[in-house]
């Protein structure tokens, strides 16, 4: 008979041993997956881990690797401080949708107006739009109750719908010869997202990621306030005894987390996607959740977790474009890898002991 | 000329997949469990169901298969809550992402073929939607006035106490996700088969989701569940109406209706448990929390 026995504290080591076990079993399990749909499991697996950073074609698809991580890993670093409090931001998505529109929004209006300080005015208006979208749930869960986690998931589908009516509505681009989308943002100097550093895929929305790791983990391990939300994450009466006042916590954590998810779609709009389109949102926002949890909720774990999420994104396409493998198979990888995951933390909480049944 | 009654049968059918979905939610969460991978059961359902009524030709195979698929599927939610005692927000949103990711690698091959044609029932209305209305009073009648839904909710309000007098927290609570698994399997199905009669990526549309909310707003009863369900179904009909309709409001902009409706009503009926003199909410004591037993 095996029973579990609580931990009094967090084992550290299966703390940094369950995401590589999760990692390594996500693989076994998919290539398991391939041979079942007939295909080479070891070569499927290697095209998807392997070939994007050293296989033939790795010098496109190297810096796509930055490219994908940058939006991943600004976004996860926000939900990871409100999952630390129970705060469950599951929306993203639908931050990530509006705060792309209204930072394109200001480039639109203001074309072709070529200025200096245009791009970062459009940064602040995607901080903004994902802010206000996060603080819905935020002030409905603060005033009514509302569960923050449906109504933020609520207003993804919302927020898709709102992409959808301006990319073939208000932003639709006046000379685009009545063809759906706005005009492209890349071919708007000012406007523009470039690649910073040429063959690197590092973007400005690269440079906010890593400024959000950093900025994170000093918040988290450095500010009172990052006590606060450790605190009522681990004892929440406790932390309400201690002053902490659990609305202002919501208001903060989906505040900040749809901030930073906002920006993520600003640097997207204005760079790699160049465009509003009703298939703005591709899904980064729920994506980053597991990148969250892979990460430990950690910054250094989020930034780590990140990289490796974009990778089975580009491996994923490689294998679909090599080996004809559906695209959904990617969302089946980062599925299992988030079960695998869950399912071993039980070792970073629990030992496991051997129980003599009498 | 709008005729009432079959406005009121576009209705109940409309409102069939959440019904079903949130039926089975009702019952999950009364035992204590917060399942948020509603949605991806459902897809599973949807694919699953759609895929054997599509080999086998008879639609109603097609819901079998998708309750199995459905509870199968659940299982992976229980095995991580239950056994591996993870958190369950995580593991129902892992659920989800595992399901909407598997019914579209599987889905290919369903893509652009047409579902059998579902026998109409009894006063025009589908069979199925028929079983879903039975099984409101059904459910209400296995929570209520049964001595295994005693324990169920037993379970739900304090496991501790549950396991103190001998029962089994840990199959009670399976055998609930397993149930809800198998209703939200049929409701996507019901979606594949009955409604769209094909198959097609994401085709649940935040169906699950609503169902959730659905939930809360119900009060956690069977009959709350119905009025919910039937309110869901009431403004999508009328927003499908207003677009046939030509009204000049951008298509975009009404389908988001449901969405917004779930919102206002989650928001509405929260805002009454929260404030209201009388007992508030009535949300299972131990809803969302695991539990481990040290003996």
């Amino acid at each position: 008979m095996i029973t579990l026995i609580p931990r009094q504290s967090a084992s550290t080591g299966w703390q940094i041993a369950t995401p590589v076990m999760a990692v390594l079993a996500t693989m076994v399990t998919g290539g398991l997956l391939f041979a079942l749909l007939g295909h080479d499991p070891v070569a499927a697996i290697r095209t998807i881990f392997w070939d994007p950073l050293f296989g033939p074609a790795a010098s496109y698809s190297r810096p796509q690797l930055l490219i994908k991580a940058a939006p991943l890993i600004l976004i996860a670093s926000g939900l990871a401080i409100g999952f630390r409090a129970g705060i469950w931001n599951i929306g993203a998505e639908g931050q990530y949708i509006i705060g792309g529109l209204t930072g394109a929004a200001v480039a639109l209006a203001l074309y072709p107006l070529e200025a200096w300080w245009l791009f970062p005015l459009m940064v602040a208006a995607g901080l903004a739009g994902g802010w206000a979208w996060g603080m819905i749930p935020a002030m409905l869960r603060n005033w009514f109750g509302a569960s923050e986690i449906l109504v933020s998931l609520m207003l993804v589908y919302v927020a898709q719908r709102i992409a959808a009516w301006m990319a073939f509505g208000p932003m639709r681009n006046p000379d685009g010869m009545g063809f759906p989308g706005s005009r492209n943002l890349q071919q708007y100097p000012s406007a523009a997202n470039p690649e910073l550093i040429a063959g690197t895929g590092a973007h400005w929305g690269v440079v906010a990621a890593a400024a959000a790791v950093l900025a994170t983990w000093f918040l988290m391990s450095r500010h009172i306030r990052g006590f606060h939300i450790r605190a009522a994450g681990t004892a929440p009466r406790a932390a309400r005894f201690a002053g902490v006042r659990p609305q202002t916590l919501v208001a903060f954590c989906l505040g900040l987390s749809g901030a930073l998810a906002g920006a993520a779609g600003l640097f997207e709009v204005a760079g790699p996607a160049g465009q509003v389109t009703d298939k703005l949102g591709v899904g980064y926002g729920f994506t980053a959740i597991i990148v969250a949890f892979l990460g430990r909720l950690h910054p250094v774990g989020i930034l780590l977790a990140g990289l490796l999420l974009a990778l089975t994104y580009i491996g994923g396409e490689l294998a679909q474009l090599t080996m004809s493998l559906p695209a959904a198979t990617v969302q089946v990888f980062q599925g299992m890898l988030l079960f695998f995951l869950l399912g071993f933390d039980v070792l970073t909480r629990y030992q496991i002991r051997r129980r003599r049944t009498a | 000329m709008i005729d009432p009654l079959s406005v009121f049968l576009l209705l109940i059918s409309a409102s069939t997949p959440i019904l079903f979905a949130a039926l089975g939610e009702l019952v999950v969460e009364r035992a204590g469990v917060l399942n948020l991978g509603v949605e991806g059961m459902m897809i599973t359902g949807a694919l699953a169901g759609f895929a054997a009524a599509y080999a086998s030709g008879n639609p109603f195979l097609g819901f079998l298969v998708a309750a199995l698929a459905g509870a199968t599927i659940s299982l992976l939610f229980a095995a991580l809550t239950q056994v591996f005692l993870a958190n369950q927000v995580a593991s129902g949103l892992a659920l989800t992402l595992f399901g909407l990711g598997l019914a579209a690698m599987f889905g290919k091959p369903f893509e652009g073929v047409k579902a059998p044609a579902m026998p109409i029932g009894p006063l025009r209305i589908n069979w199925i939607v028929w079983l879903g209305l039975v099984m409101v009073p059904v459910v209400w009648w296995f929570l209520n006035r049964t001595r295994r839904g005693l324990i169920l909710r037993g379970v739900g309000e304090n496991h501790e106490a549950a396991h103190a007098l001998g029962y089994d927290v840990r199959l009670t609570r399976l055998a609930a996700i397993a149930f809800g698994g198998a209703m939200a399997g049929v409701g996507g199905a019901f979606i594949s088969i009955a409604t769209v009669l094909q198959w097609t990526e994401g085709m649940t549309a935040g169906a699950g989701w609503i169902a959730l909310a659905i939930v809360v707003f119900s009060n956690w009863t069977a009959p709350g569940v119905l009025a919910g369900a039937w309110l869901f179904g009431g403004v999508t009909v009328l927003q499908l109406r207003l677009q046939a309709a030509g009204v000049a409001v951008p298509v975009q902009l009404l389908s988001m209706a449901p969405y917004l409706a779930t919102i206002i009503v989650l928001v509405a009926i929260s805002a009454r448990q929260k404030y209201s003199r009388r007992a508030g909410a009535a949300a299972p004591g131990s809803l969302g929390t695991n539990f481990h037993a040290l003996r």
